[in-house]
């Protein structure tokens, strides 16, 4: 395998993101534990490796679609976890003014375009995006996650036929956990590989192992460019796993304890190394410290005023 | 003023908002052939197949990619040919264009038209002719509006591109092609606006779409027997102008509200439990409600010619509410719900 493009300074800093994601995380589980953070939780421990290594590739006039796992690509792209934190603990200064929540977060400044509660909802938005992206003659380019169980929703199906028809510059990024909610894909698929699904559209595509960090750096890197150079659109389908239950509170009563194990060892910040232990430490460490500030910033904020939802159903 | 029809409107109108703003696009299946009803006939020759795009027959992918290029910075008009088939695109619209504004906190606004027309009378039965505007109204963060006439379909399309919000414009397929004269260029109407059509004393008709014609037509015919009646078009029902019907009816004391969809559950329940609160110590009478029976829509003609409310059943409606009061009247029941029939 060929030499990562990954300096020293970005794998540094692919780290630092993940140890953000992780501890973003594992807090806001804590929080959801006593109910100070609010609704619906999916985690993606286990998955940070995706989401660092695809947006720290983005600019912010690129947009990023996200599902109902966003935390991580949501803090990869550059949205701040302090608003984040807000947002998830229902307060004013919440990214979304506590409107949105964990499922529907927003950061338009910075290109986050959106989570969404609704599996496989975000992938029209996306092309819509792109196709604005096209039509203004931009460089920028939209890439969207999505996990393998939107792959059997009509909207997928549409939505792959419609990019490579119009060739827009749009990157799917398929997380594939290889579950869908509880169930697993075999359960739900006779095809293996989300690869495999778009191949008749003549879609360039490409599998990788979602932890391993520098390959998917590096395989998003060349769809990247391409779609920069108005190309598109691309599939990259990335193999990973959910560490935790499909939301917190799930009973889990499907889970395999042998892939459990398997997965804790291949787990994306485990088997990344590119600093020092010291120096790993101290990333560790200073992420923890952003977290709790994040949560102490949260919990200073009043919640919005009762008023607040009837001001924002319509745009003026 | 100028001869045209409502189709015509419609395009006229397209054509002028792509030339006045490059964000404008048109998407939609067939549109770059102009559709089977010729509403965007032309535009692909004069602004290109980038802005005028022709889509698969993929619903909910089409209204999603609309959805996405309007909170992008672009202002689309997508075309659902078909009423009825915006079951296949409701996720997008009512899970993404109507909320996206409210969860972002305010960040996005998704400046859409979504086009589509509806309604019976051409025989396409069940599956393309319903009125199925009731379901859109019921959904915070869209607007919808329901114009009956050519003037008004030209004045509230330029501005409903022009709305930094998600609006459904729901044509009415048996208007498409009558003569008509329309004011050139087409006066913007409000979004949330009702007309008055006709003033009158005695009984407020509140219709929508191709029913408001109908109205008139009953109040001509009830103005034979000296009956003056009040024709309002509400023209957009969300938002709703409930003080400009409120108003009528507290000075008629009786009103009936008419559209084609299905009445149990149609819109004209919610106009009749606004005006009710709105008017109640002045009524004289039930408001009655005029729509179509408690069936899917049948194709042969003479199902379907009985199926359609008209004038007739507007007329009937009138002199239930005008007579309430002076002997046994029958509550109108064009509309009510069949019961169930027992399984032998």
């Amino acid at each position: 395998m060929p030499a990562s493009a990954l300096d020293a300074d970005t794998a540094r800093d692919l780290l630092r993101t993940m140890w953000r994601i992780r501890l973003f995380e594992e807090r806001v589980a804590q929080l959801k534990r006593t109910l100070q953070v609010h609704g619906l939780i999916h985690l993606s421990i286990g998955g940070e490796g995706v989401a660092a290594a695809v947006c720290r590739q983005l600019r912010d006039d690129d947009a990023v679609y996200s599902g109902h796992r966003a935390h991580g690509h949501a803090i990869a792209k550059g949205v701040p976890v302090d608003g984040l934190m807000a947002e998830l603990m229902g307060r004013e200064s919440g990214v979304c003014k506590g409107l949105g929540g964990s499922m529907h977060l927003v950061d338009a400044e910075r290109g986050f375009m959106g989570a969404t509660g609704v599996v496989g909802g975000n992938l029209p938005l996306a092309l819509g995006t792109a196709l604005t992206q096209h039509l203004k003659g931009a460089d920028a380019v939209t890439t969207v996650f999505f996990g393998d169980g939107a792959v059997q929703a009509g909207h997928f199906n549409e939505s792959i036929n419609l990019a490579a028809l119009w060739r827009l510059p749009v990157i799917f990024v398929c997380e594939n956990n290889g579950f869908a909610e509880f169930t697993s894909r075999a359960e739900h698929s006779t095809v293996e590989r989300v690869g495999d699904v778009v191949a008749p559209y003549g879609f360039e595509r490409e599998t990788v192992e979602g932890s391993d960090v520098p390959a998917v750096y590096d395989a998003f890197a060349t769809y990247l460019d391409a779609a920069r150079a108005g190309n598109g659109p691309f599939l990259l389908e990335c193999l990973t796993f959910r560490r935790r239950g499909h939301y917190e509170g799930d009973p889990e009563k499907y889970r395999d304890p042998e892939a459990d194990r398997e997965w804790a060892r291949r787990d994306p910040i485990a088997r990344f190394t590119p600093v020092d232990g010291e120096t790993a430490r101290q990333i560790e460490r200073q992420a923890g410290e952003e977290i709790e500030l994040a949560v102490r910033f949260a919990r200073d904020s009043p919640f919005p005023d009762p008023e607040l939802s009837a001001q924002l159903v319509y745009a003026t | 003023m100028t001869e045209t029809t409502f189709v015509e409107a419609i395009k006229t109108t397209l054509a002028r908002a792509m030339r006045e703003d490059q964000r404008v696009i048109v998407l939609g299946e067939d549109v770059a052939e102009g559709g089977p009803y010729l509403a965007t006939a032309g535009l692909a020759d004069e602004f290109g197949h980038e802005r005028v795009r022709n889509t698969p027959i993929s619903e909910g992918a089409v209204c999603g990619v609309a959805v996405g290029a309007a909170q992008s910075g672009l202002r689309p008009v997508v075309e659902i040919m078909f009423i009825d088939f915006i079951t296949l695109a409701l996720d997008q619209l009512v899970n993404q264009a109507a909320k996206a504004h409210f969860m972002s906190g305010g960040q996005l606004s998704v400046p859409l038209v979504l086009r589509t027309q509806g309604g019976a009378g051409q025989r396409n039965g069940a599956q393309h002719s319903q009125s199925l505007e009731a379901w859109l109204t019921h959904v915070p963060g869209l607007k919808v509006v329901m114009p009956s006439n050519a003037a008004d379909a030209a004045g509230l399309l330029t501005t409903a591109i022009a709305d930094p919000n998600p609006v459904v414009f729901v044509e009415c397929k048996a208007l498409y092609f009558r003569r008509e004269t329309v004011p050139d260029p087409p006066e913007p109407v409000p979004i949330g606006r009702a007309r008055t059509l006709r003033t009158g004393n005695h009984v407020t008709i509140v219709a929508l779409s191709r029913l408001v014609g109908d109205a008139l037509e009953a109040a001509d015919r009830l103005a034979a027997d000296g009956v003056e009646a009040e024709v309002i078009d509400p023209r957009t029902l969300v938002p709703l102008d409930l003080d400009t019907l409120a108003r009528s009816l507290r000075r008629t004391g009786r009103a009936v509200v008419a559209h084609e969809a299905v009445t149990a559950g149609g819109f004209g329940a919610e106009l009749a439990a606004q005006l009710q609160a709105a008017a109640f110590d002045y009524l004289e009478a039930p408001i009655q409600r005029v729509g179509a029976p408690y069936t899917p829509i049948p194709v042969s003609p003479s199902l379907e010619d009985a199926y359609r409310p008209g004038v007739n059943e507007i007329e009937a409606a009138a002199r239930v509410a005008l007579e309430w009061g002076q002997h046994d009247a029958e509550p109108w029941d064009h509309g009510a719900i069949a019961p169930p029939r027992k399984t032998p």
